[in-house]
């Protein structure tokens, strides 16, 4: 086979179709995306993609994505979070508590819900990592109980409304004054992020790519690297298009910023920051790892804390979204971020997953949610469906690894 | 004499590798026949082949037992002749009872319902047949891994076995309990059983087998006979090697220097149950260049003493003094040990070493990770440059350090976990059975590497179940007995005779001041 490749030009198609299938594992999930993106555009005839529907897709989404952000890295250590949507609905009524009762500016009752979060994640990481208990009682124990303070801080009513400016997070969009469609072809300040997103995309994956160069490291095929960087190019304009440009767009959701930020940071220290790649370390062999001086103990403490974090920040965007702090916010939402995650390849046993991955995972299942609605599909069946793609997904990967072994 | 299995011309296929060529092999009834190879060499595959793992058709050639073809579809049907396979990973349930376990798969049962006076009654009997005490009620997970091999073969029994295979048998083994094991064997041979053992432990293969058929490359090299008076240790590992191995330790010049480390009085007690001593008093001390063996049986503390003095990683209640350079260092958790130049290669690389399922340079990286990251953000490009360089010197055979590390040979496994602890630039490495499952080739190379870092300066403590390696290496031989320091030889003293006698040596160790 290598001396058929040397004697052909490098483009060759078994080559080309060699190289996809060892790569299908990361680029599956991708494809999958996109197949379902296509299907539903096909059969809501253009419906999917429409300025204001790819805009809800997003807000409705985000803070599912949020969660399955710090969910893949807990998974990725080996462990589990069932409290998130507890934990989220808590600080929702927290803040709430803070804003009405108290009388906090919303800036103050953002933070302090932050805050809250933070200490939520110190007493589960307590349990999981310095007494040992698995995270999977701990965070069980933790639904029951943030659920059940959710609704003693409530009293089992709803508080509503919330301060403009808190609801700003969840459902609102940068500056729609600025630039009212009336007067402009254009949202401006979308399109100026959008190309602002465009230039650093391309310049960080040149920049990738002319330092494995320089080391002399194996480079990924020519064609294959601007396939790549065309699709993500592509991708990024469409996006702008639909939010800044198309008829009845209502320019960048907040809440996208947000996300944008989070899945760059996360993905840089998942990827490159001694923290993230402990947390592999710690996920692919324990022992091997506490033997290597790293101490998973505090891995797993800080993850937690980290979780507790995203899952306040979850809590405060869907509370503000809603207007409203009920006691049963959040409900289901673990369940939803634990299957973006594994969708989006993470492994059972740890030691395996992204976070790039997760938020596929996350957007295949906003999709399949937001494409039934709109073709009609009654709720039941779309938890069948969706309950489904999550078994493919996983039976995929399974498929996948023992393809690569045998 | 009568043969009662012969396998003509198997040659068995993977993807991409001839796993087989054409391998033959005769097996005389009442026998114990030997199969020697390097790792990788075959051995495991032929007698997957025979017990029916791979089936008839993945494979070509014939199987001829009691002069009979046979065309087993799966390992059912391979013990319904006669032919039962014990495999090196145990496959005993931890949880249920001797007698549940010998009748696994083949319960005693009335419609259904296991009639457990029979089960037991009949499991007392296989126990007494293969020398075991313990009661068939007694629960798997209590007795150790050498009575849990002999419940094997109680199971083994229970099945009529005409022919036993057993791989690797002795692998996780003491003496005692490997000396009884082929007692056993021999015993069975007696009542007419026919063994076929797999073994890299060339001295019991002396002992104890008739005929050892070697394996090289999924081909038979050559079958040598006890009879003819070929079986010797030499001659085996030629045939395994395909070539001389005149020296099977490197020559080395030793340049020792000052006193790198010194340990002092070191208690340990039992991780759970605190009142239990597993280490009493012990001190030791290492030179720069030197390379100090710590000789003991199975559970005299070998590894409990190393994973003690590294950053506490076993034991609770320790007490005693840790010296670097003359200056007394704190080593109470792993990240202090390692900063403090002390590196531990542990003697499970795959349980305690490696990250299976990640790459070379990232278990490369693992413990020296912060070197590569000074404000917390690893430079990818240096950690590949750092690896490459190690997959080049250490001789590590993988295309690239992208490789995954659960896919290399043991031996290569072992140069990464090597080089991981290089990277981490210690004074003083401990390196926990540095050739445990890795062949004859490979282990010459982890000599070389260990002579190579002695000349660099280091430390380096070794220890090891194989004497003969611990005089091919060392300068100087701790023994180490039931948690005592027994004494210590320089390698001009030291005999395999004079260590065990320190080894085997019992409480009077109080009254040795060392």
């Amino acid at each position: 086979m290598s001396s058929a490749s040397a004697t052909r030009p490098a483009s060759s198609r078994s080559e080309v179709l060699g190289f996809l299938t060892s790569r299908l594992r990361q680029i599956g999930i991708f494809v999958a995306l996109i197949v379902i993106v296509l299907l539903f555009q096909v059969l809501t005839e253009g419906r999917l993609l429409t300025a204001g529907n790819v805009s809800n897709i997003i807000v409705q989404n985000s803070y599912i994505l949020i969660l399955a952000i710090g969910m893949v890295m807990i998974i990725i250590a080996g462990h589990i979070d069932l409290s998130v949507g507890s934990v989220a609905a808590f600080v929702g009524a927290m803040t709430g508590v803070m804003v009405q009762d108290w009388g906090l500016p919303w800036w103050a009752a953002i933070l302090l819900g932050l805050l809250v979060g933070a200490i939520v994640g110190c007493w589960q990481g307590f349990w999981v990592a310095y007494v040992g208990i698995p995270a999977f009682i701990v965070t069980l124990a933790g639904m029951l109980l943030f659920r059940g303070l959710t609704q003693i801080v409530l009293g089992n009513t709803q508080i509503t409304p919330f301060p403009n400016e808190y609801r700003q997070l969840g459902g609102g969009y940068l500056f729609p004054q600025l630039f009212p469609a009336a007067t402009s072809p254009a949202e401006w300040i979308t399109v100026g992020l959008g190309l602002l997103t465009l230039v650093m995309f391309i310049g960080s994956q040149l920049r990738g790519r002319m330092k494995r160069a320089k080391l002399n490291l194996e480079t990924e095929p020519a064609w294959w690297f601007i396939v790549k960087v065309a699709f993500g190019a592509g991708l990024i304009l469409f996006l702008t298009y639909l939010l800044g440009v198309a008829p009845g767009s209502r320019g960048t959701p907040i809440v996208l910023i947000v996300l944008g930020v989070l899945v760059v940071v996360y993905t840089a220290v998942m990827n490159r920051s001694v923290f993230g790649r402990h947390i592999y370390a710690v996920g692919g062999n324990r022992h091997a790892a506490d033997l290597s001086g790293i101490q998973s103990r505090k891995i797993d403490f800080y993850l937690f804390v980290n979780m507790g974090v995203l899952a306040a920040l979850a809590g405060i965007i869907f509370t503000g979204r809603l207007n409203s702090a009920g006691p049963g916010a959040g409900n289901l939402f673990e369940l939803d971020a634990i299957a973006a995650s594994f969708i989006g390849g993470a492994a059972v046993q740890g030691g395996v997953g992204t976070v790039v991955g997760a938020i596929t995972g996350g957007l295949i299942m906003g999709v399949l949610n937001n494409g039934m609605s709109l073709l009609g599909v009654s709720t039941d069946y779309q938890q069948f469906i969706k309950g489904l793609v999550l078994l493919l997904a996983v039976a995929f990967d399974v498929w996948n690894k023992r393809r690569a072994r045998g | 004499m009568s043969t009662i299995l012969e396998m003509r011309s198997i040659t068995k296929e993977f993807p991409g590798v001839k796993a087989l060529q054409d391998v033959s092999i005769t097996v005389e009834r009442g026998h114990v026949h030997a199969i020697c190879g390097e790792n990788g060499a075959g051995k495991s595959t032929l007698m997957k082949v025979l017990s029916g793992v791979y089936p008839h058709g993945t494979y070509s050639g014939d199987i001829v037992f009691e002069g009979e073809s046979m065309e087993f579809k799966d390992i059912r049907d391979s013990e319904k002749s006669g032919i039962v396979i014990i495999h090196q990973e145990l496959a005993l349930s931890p949880y249920l009872s001797i007698a549940e376990n010998i009748f696994l798969g083949n319960e005693r049962a009335t419609r259904g319902f296991i009639d457990w006076d029979e089960t037991n009654a009949e499991a007392a009997k296989l126990l007494a047949r293969v020398g075991l005490g313990d009661s068939p009620t007694t629960v798997v997970r209590e007795i150790g891994v050498g009575k849990q091999q002999l419940v094997e073969i109680a199971k083994a029994l229970s099945k009529n076995v005409k022919l036993l295979i057993l791989d690797e048998p002795t692998a996780a083994l003491n003496d005692e309990d490997s000396a009884h094991l082929l007692d056993l064997i021999r015993h069975l041979k007696g009542q007419g059983i026919t063994c076929i053992i797999i073994s890299h432990k060339l001295n019991e293969i002396k002992a104890i087998a008739d005929e050892v058929t070697i394996i090289r490359d999924g081909r038979t090299i050559e079958t040598l006979a006890l009879a003819t008076g070929d079986i010797s240790e030499d001659r085996i590992i030629k045939g395994m090697v395909g070539r001389d191995l005149e020296h099977r330790y490197p020559d080395r010049s030793v340049a020792i220097g000052e006193e790198i480390f010194r340990v002092e009085d070191w208690t340990v007690h039992h991780p759970t149950d605190h009142d239990r001593t597993i280490i009493h008093g012990a001190s030791l001390t290492v030179r720069a260049g030197e390379v100090v063996g710590i000789a003991g049986l199975m559970g005299a503390g070998r590894t409990e003493l190393a994973m003690s003095i590294f950053g506490r990683s076993y034991g609770s209640r320790i007490s005693g003094r840790l010296f670097m350079r003359g200056e007394e260092i704190q080593a109470r958790t792993v990240p202090e040990a390692i900063r403090n130049g002390l590196a531990y290669a542990t003697e499970d690389r795959k349980m305690y070493g490696l990250n299976l399922i990640e790459d070379i340079k990232r278990n490369v990286s693992a413990a020296g990770l912060r070197k590569l990251a000074p404000r917390g953000w690893v430079d990818g490009g240096a950690e590949h440059v750092v690896a490459e360089g190690y997959r080049k010197s250490m001789n590590i055979k993988a295309p690239s350090v992208d490789a995954i590390t659960g896919k290399l040979s043991g031996g290569n496994q072992q140069k990464v976990v090597l080089s991981k602890w290089l990277y981490s630039d210690p004074e003083l490495l401990i390196l926990d059975e540095p050739t445990r499952g890795i062949d004859v080739g490979a282990k010459y190379e982890i000599y070389t590497i260990i002579n190579s870092l002695a000349a660099q300066g280091k430390a380096v403590i070794v220890i090891s179940s194989e004497l003969p390696e611990l005089l091919g290496i060392c300068d100087r031989v701790y023994a180490l007995s039931e948690g005592h320091i027994t004494g210590e030889l320089p390698i001009e003293q030291a005999t395999p005779e004079a260590l065990m006698v320190l080894m085997t040596k019992e409480k009077e160790a109080d009254h040795v001041i060392g």
